[in-house]
């Protein structure tokens, strides 16, 4: 009995010794490439440093910079208004068109729809950027359609007037992240029992009370999981602005993102810009673990 | 996506560790040793061109093909060096330029647009030693000035660290074929006949001046403004970083002031700052308006899309008989310290400015001078043509000594972090001159303030 027992915690260790090879890989490369320069980039933020030359050490300046600064925190306000369209609204209309789908017999119609949504998350962030600055120009197709339905009052340059500019931008991410959503929330859909739906009926609820007692609990997690890569999305954008805008007109759709990329690619302000990144990984981390907790608390 | 508790455990002690670990590297300063700029005197500079086979790196912008055809005519004249391209994006290049200087196998030869802290960290070959070798002392030093920078990270003085593969002048496009129309026979004279010519525009239903200003490009008109009331020396000592200097001068703020006046006059586009830099000499060359302010390196472009219907020519001063005052700069090139070939790359650079056929080449293919010694000839353009006038802009400009430089390369991050979103406020009368000036002249206090 000893020595099998002894066998078995021989075995045991082996197991777990075989456990951590078979992890390594994988940790060398989180330690690598994120945990490292994660740790860099904390070691940055203290230094007034322009990336080649001596680093100064400067304590907390950069940090109290960074909250001095009218400027980036007026980015920072944009990225919360950003979620507005990068998760609010894909969200609800991913909602709404997974349910209308749902209610579609499954065939062609079907799965063009679910293909037709998916198709903005293919192309490249930095293309629909592009894309959508020429659709949203002066002599655009947002203009021309709105010429056509008769409403010339409504046409502007939507990515150079200041009250459009960032509702504009955030549509191109509405527009990229609403096939994602709708596709996610579809599966999600899929896994409810189909005999709670044939329940509720016979107790004679309609569409709305279906919705919010089986299909809208049942996509809790779906519904976690997209909330927190979107606000993911809204608070570090970059691509979109940078080839729609490049933050502009003025400071119109300023994102930290931006202000990051020239502070220290442009400006060589290494240390600042790093004080700005932990700051903004902070206010993602801020956002994002309560919705961790509370998907976590409504589980049980 | 709920997590375990144990997971949740674990990936706060993770954090925790990471900062830990960040705090303890903190401790210890990243970067280089304090300046390593190694002084060249010692160093033997040669003049006579190695027998050795060589291949020189160029690292330079997208887009402009002068150093490919440069560099074709070298070889070909000396068939023993050979070179080797190197392209990326404006944008891209210039915030990678100082880590690619600082690596292990620099390029020999970089598009270099703001000298900035790469010669104070010594990355960049001080070119004085070749001046005086091969007597560049005879070109023209307005020229040259804004290419040194002393120790104290001030232009206009100290070491030589850029060349020009050219260098440009500004001045205004006016397309012929609208003028007549309007019944204007020729280019204004002073500020306020350019202003008349704006309202007849305006007036007649065609856009006045054709600009964008997505990505900045209106201050070729708001500088233009600028240099016609202001000092030269004063407003060229703040963009040369010079102690005290400042921006938000009187006279700064009335050319900024005009501006905004020409805007809320509707003398630009509405959607300017939609329109970048592409968007609008498209839009000129397609006939879209009577005036824009561009440069010399234009010319071409707009020769071969308007014919005979375009002239060039300097913006007017406020009075009559007044000298000009444009910008002007090289296209400027820096050689990296760590260069194995440094030698040649000054031999090249020497050749450029000299050799007939090389300045040949920088005016077909930039319409920009070719600087080098004045009394050399100059190239070859076809009578009449907005080349030849391009060229005689550029001489008349160097002759009134009225060259000053860009105000985008007065700090490394001026342009993007302040006057593009800036002048897009001004532009739309968002803000007025006064604020713009004040403004910029923060952003450049905190650039260089803290230096």
């Amino acid at each position: 009995m000893i020595r099998a027992g002894a066998h078995r915690r021989a075995a045991v260790r082996r197991n777990t010794a075989r456990g951590w090879l078979l992890l390594l890989p994988a940790l060398a490369a989180y330690v690598g490439f994120v945990v490292w320069p994660l740790g860099m980039g904390i070691q940055y933020s203290f230094f007034d440093w322009n990336g080649v030359g001596p680093a100064t050490w400067v304590g907390l300046d950069n940090y109290a910079s960074v909250f001095g600064d009218p400027e980036l925190l007026g980015s920072i306000r944009n990225a919360f208004v950003l979620i507005v369209f990068f998760t609010v609204i894909p969200v609800t209309v991913g909602l709404v068109l997974a349910t209308l789908i749902r209610s579609l017999r499954s065939g062609a119609f079907s799965r063009a729809s679910q293909t037709i949504l998916f198709l903005p998350q293919v192309i490249p962030l930095a293309a629909a950027g592009i894309a959508w600055s020429w659709m949203y120009a002066q002599t655009g197709a947002v203009n021309e359609i709105l010429g056509r339905l008769g409403l010339d009052g409504l046409t502007r340059p939507w990515l150079a007037d200041y009250d459009t500019a960032l509702p504009a931008v955030g549509l191109i991410g509405s527009w990229v992240l609403t096939g994602l959503c709708t596709v996610l929330l579809l599966t999600g859909i899929g896994k409810i029992d189909r005999s709670l739906y044939e329940a509720v009926r016979l107790d004679g609820a309609g569409w709305w009370r279906e919705f919010f007692t089986i299909t809208l609990p049942g996509l809790r997690q779906e519904i976690a999981v997209l909330v927190t890569i979107s606000i993911i999305a809204a608070l570090s954008s970059f691509d979109i602005i940078y080839t729609s805008t490049q933050g502009g007109p003025g400071r119109a759709t300023l994102v930290p993102g931006i202000s990051i990329y020239r502070i220290g690619f442009t400006q060589s302000d290494v240390g600042l810009a790093s004080a700005f990144g932990i700051v903004l990984m902070i206010l993602v981390l801020a956002c994002v673990l309560p919705i961790q907790r509370l998907a976590r608390v409504r589980d049980r | 996506m709920a997590f375990s508790d144990g997971r949740r455990r674990s990936g706060r002690s993770s954090v925790v560790a990471v900062v830990a670990a960040g705090l303890a590297l903190a401790a210890c300063a990243p970067g280089g040793d304090e300046s390593s700029s190694a002084p060249r005197d010692d160093v033997e500079v040669s003049t006579e061109l190695t027998s050795d086979e060589v291949t020189l790196t160029i690292a330079d912008e997208t887009g402009f093909p002068l150093t490919d055809e440069l560099a074709a005519e070298f070889t070909r004249q000396h068939p023993n060096i050979t070179f080797d391209i190197n392209r990326d994006t404006f944008q891209n290049l210039t915030a990678n330029a100082p880590r690619l200087l600082a690596s292990d196998s620099p390029p020999d030869l970089i598009r270099l647009p703001t000298i900035g802290d790469t010669a104070r960290d010594g990355l960049l070959a001080d070119l004085d030693p070749y001046y005086e070798a091969y007597g560049w002392d005879t070109w023209s030093e307005s020229q040259l000035a804004p290419l040194r920078m002393d120790e104290d990270g001030v232009r206009g003085s100290g070491p030589l660290y850029q060349l020009g593969l050219g260098y440009s002048v500004t001045g205004i496009f006016m397309n012929l074929d609208i003028a007549e129309e309007l019944g204007i026979d020729g280019p204004p004279e002073t500020l306020a006949e350019l202003e008349e010519n704006l309202a007849t525009a305006q007036e007649n239903g065609v856009l006045p001046i054709v600009a964008g200003d997505k990505d900045g490009v209106v201050n070729f008109v708001v500088q233009a403004a600028m240099n016609q009331y202001a000092d030269k020396d004063e407003f060229l000592s703040w963009m040369f970083n010079e102690p005290g200097a400042a921006y938000n001068t009187p006279e700064n703020v009335r050319g900024a002031e005009l501006i905004r006046e020409w805007a809320d006059a509707g003398y630009f586009s509405e959607d300017i700052n939609s329109l970048d830099y592409f968007a609008f000499v498209t839009e000129f060359s397609e006939g879209g308006g009577l005036f824009t302010f561009n440069g010399n390196w234009e010319a071409a472009n707009y020769q071969e899309a308007l014919g005979d219907d375009v002239a060039f020519f300097l913006v007017p001063p406020e009075n009559e008989g007044d000298g000009h005052v444009a910008m002007g700069a090289a296209n400027s090139f820096a050689v990296a310290a760590n260069s194995p070939h440094i030698d040649e790359i000054a031999h090249f650079l020497d050749w450029v400015h000299t050799d007939p056929a090389a300045r040949q080449i920088v005016v077909d293919v930039t319409g920009a001078s070719p600087g080098g010694d004045p009394s050399l000839p100059l190239p070859e353009t076809e009578p009449g043509s907005l080349a030849e006038s391009a060229l005689e802009m550029a001489a008349r400009i160097s002759e009134e000594d009225g060259q000053v430089d860009f105000m985008a390369n007065t700090t490394a991050g001026i342009y993007a972090g302040s006057i593009i979103p800036e002048s897009q406020l001004l532009v739309t009368s968002q803000i007025t001159g006064q604020e713009f000036a004040d403004r910029v002249q923060a952003f450049y206090e905190s650039e260089v303030g803290d230096r």
